[in-house]
């Protein structure tokens, strides 16, 4: 059958996020896979695969299997498409458990990447991540330093083009704050205006400080299982439907524009037919927002609006609470906690499962979830529901 | 007082390098389909061939987008916030990233016509930097 599950979501373990220092990224893994073992009702010796999501410290490798305990797994690696591994890592654990490959797998993001000495800009693009060697020395000598400036320059473009507004960006960042309001896990909990908005710094112009994601300590591990086996165990399950990746390619070519026109166009296409599905029976978004302007782009090459149209589409707030497309309804990793494609796939989970409280949403029969790593040069697409079918 | 960071060439981007101290935008060139290739491939990304060579560019471009950076990310920048990062899409078909100079951040606009000057960073580095064409 075509649009039979793929796999099913069984277990979702969650630390708490933010600047909590001391630990390691293992250790915060190690917490996650406890609470999404106690979640789904599982042991550890029922797990016999570890995918691993590379992260941005680099310190955390295959041998977290020894590190971690895990024995006779007949699955394990680590993998690596920036942000955008979730949704490579949950095709890679269906394929192998529809293969018979592995039974149950967990997934696992773990970073720690701020200390007291290191906040949320210089872990990502300080002088220790940009060598002086060769080419790569061009980009610090021109001071073109991390994801913001290539974001911003991305956003520009967007503006130039089709006339996208800063109000535009904003509204997407105070919706999200309003949903971390409504998040036990989000770090954002303060209410945000669109005058606080305006007011926040500039980071890389045309983007603000509240453009920008968090950056976070913690773990996310989610456990994926077949959806037979799934029926069997504590949470209500959620099933895997869809999913398919884009890598557009190289941005340094005049012929090509991959920051206006990302890989969520042919991921999304390709993941909608496998689980039988249109863009109109997608209940909520959980999109990968490195920045605000990640929302609105991904939104239009996912077809919810013409390419070019996103600002106008988003500035009725239809994306924050009540909205007619509640979409990051965690806070996302603007307002509630950065875990690279473990934002939007975990909490996806919680809506997918009815477990929002305050903040779930009405319709929850599909879910869409997206990832990207790089600047928007990898991208992954997850359609998760409780229905077995689309 | 920190200053800027200084690349270092390598054997790979030497001729880059050298060329910029003769005043020359030097770029990766394919000899088998003549497209051009930045910042430095093993093969030609057009059509896959191991027919690179290094060949001097027009040096001219347009602004193709841009980003005015207020954030300090390195110590050397410190004295030079705000200024602008910018994608300049060269005439050869590729997209250098570098900065504008000889211009206010405030006057920068996509699609202004733009030509390579060179900056002297220290005794032995220039680079290739981009102003407005005059007129």
């Amino acid at each position: 059958m075509a649009n039979e599950p793929k796999g099913a979501i069984v277990g979702l373990g969650v630390t708490p996020m933010g600047k909590i220092y001391g630990r390691r990224s293992v250790d915060f893994a190690a917490e996650a896979i406890a609470l999404a073992l106690d979640d789904a009702g599982l042991q550890k010796s029922d797990i016999d695969g570890l995918l691993i999501n590379a992260n941005i410290s680099g310190d955390i490798d295959v041998r977290a299997q020894m590190i971690l305990g895990f024995q006779d797994l007949t699955l394990v690696n680590v993998m690596s498409a920036y942000g955008s591994t979730a949704g490579s890592m949950m095709q890679y654990a269906c394929m192998a458990i529809r293969e018979g490959l592995a039974k149950t797998v967990v997934l696992v993001y773990a970073d720690a990447p701020l200390s007291p000495s290191r906040g949320a800009g210089q872990s990502y693009a300080g002088p220790h991540r940009y060598p002086l060697g060769g080419m790569v020395g061009l980009r610090a000598a021109y001071g073109n330093f991390g994801a913001n400036a290539e974001y911003a320059m991305a956003a520009r473009r967007h503006m130039h083009l089709y006339g996208t507004t800063s109000e535009q960006f904003g509204t997407i960042a105070v919706g999200q704050r309003q949903w971390a309001q409504l998040s036990p896990w989000a770090q954002m909990k303060q209410p945000m205006t669109m005058e606080d908005y305006y007011k926040s710094r500039f980071i890389a112009e045309p983007l603000r400080l509240f453009d920008c994601c968090l950056v976070s300590n913690g773990a996310v591990a989610v456990i994926v299982t077949s959806a037979d086996r799934a029926r069997d165990l504590r949470q209500p399950p959620v099933n895997v439907l869809g999913y398919a990746q884009c890598a557009p390619g190289d941005n340094l070519r005049t012929d090509r524009h991959p920051a206006v026109e990302t890989g969520a166009k042919q991921s999304g296409e390709i993941a909608f037919r496998m689980a039988g599905i249109t863009r109109d029976d997608i209940g909520t978004c959980q999109l990968y927002d490195c920045y605000t302007y990640t929302v609105l782009v991904t939104l239009e090459d996912y077809g919810f609006c013409a390419k070019g149209e996103g600002g106008p589409f988003v500035a009725d707030g239809k994306l924050g609470p009540g909205g007619a497309l509640p979409t990051n309804t965690g806070g996302g990793q603007l307002s509630g906690y950065y875990m690279w494609g473990f934002t939007p796939l975990s909490e996806a989970v919680v809506q997918a499962r009815g477990q929002g409280g305050e903040r779930q949403v009405p319709r929850n029969d599909f879910v869409l979830v997206s990832a990207n790593g790089g600047i928007l040069n990898y991208h992954s697409t997850i359609i998760l529901s409780p229905h077995t079918s689309g | 007082m920190h200053t800027k960071p200084v690349p270092v060439p390598d054997e790979v981007s030497a001729p880059f390098f050298d060329g910029a101290r003769d005043r020359k935008l030097m770029l990766q060139h394919c000899s088998a389909c003549d497209g051009w290739s930045f910042p430095v491939r093993e093969r030609c990304p057009h059509c896959f061939a191991a027919a690179l060579t290094w060949r001097q560019a027009s040096g001219r471009g347009t602004l193709y987008t841009f980003t005015i950076m207020h954030q300090v990310m390195n110590p050397g920048f410190a004295s030079a916030v705000p200024y602008n990062v910018a994608q300049i899409d060269l005439e050869e078909g590729v997209r250098m990233v570098s900065n504008v100079v000889g211009i206010g951040n405030d006057a920068l606009r996509i699609g202004m016509a733009l030509d390579v000057v060179f900056e002297d960073v220290s005794d032995d580095i220039r680079l290739p930097k981009f102003r407005p064409v005059a007129g």
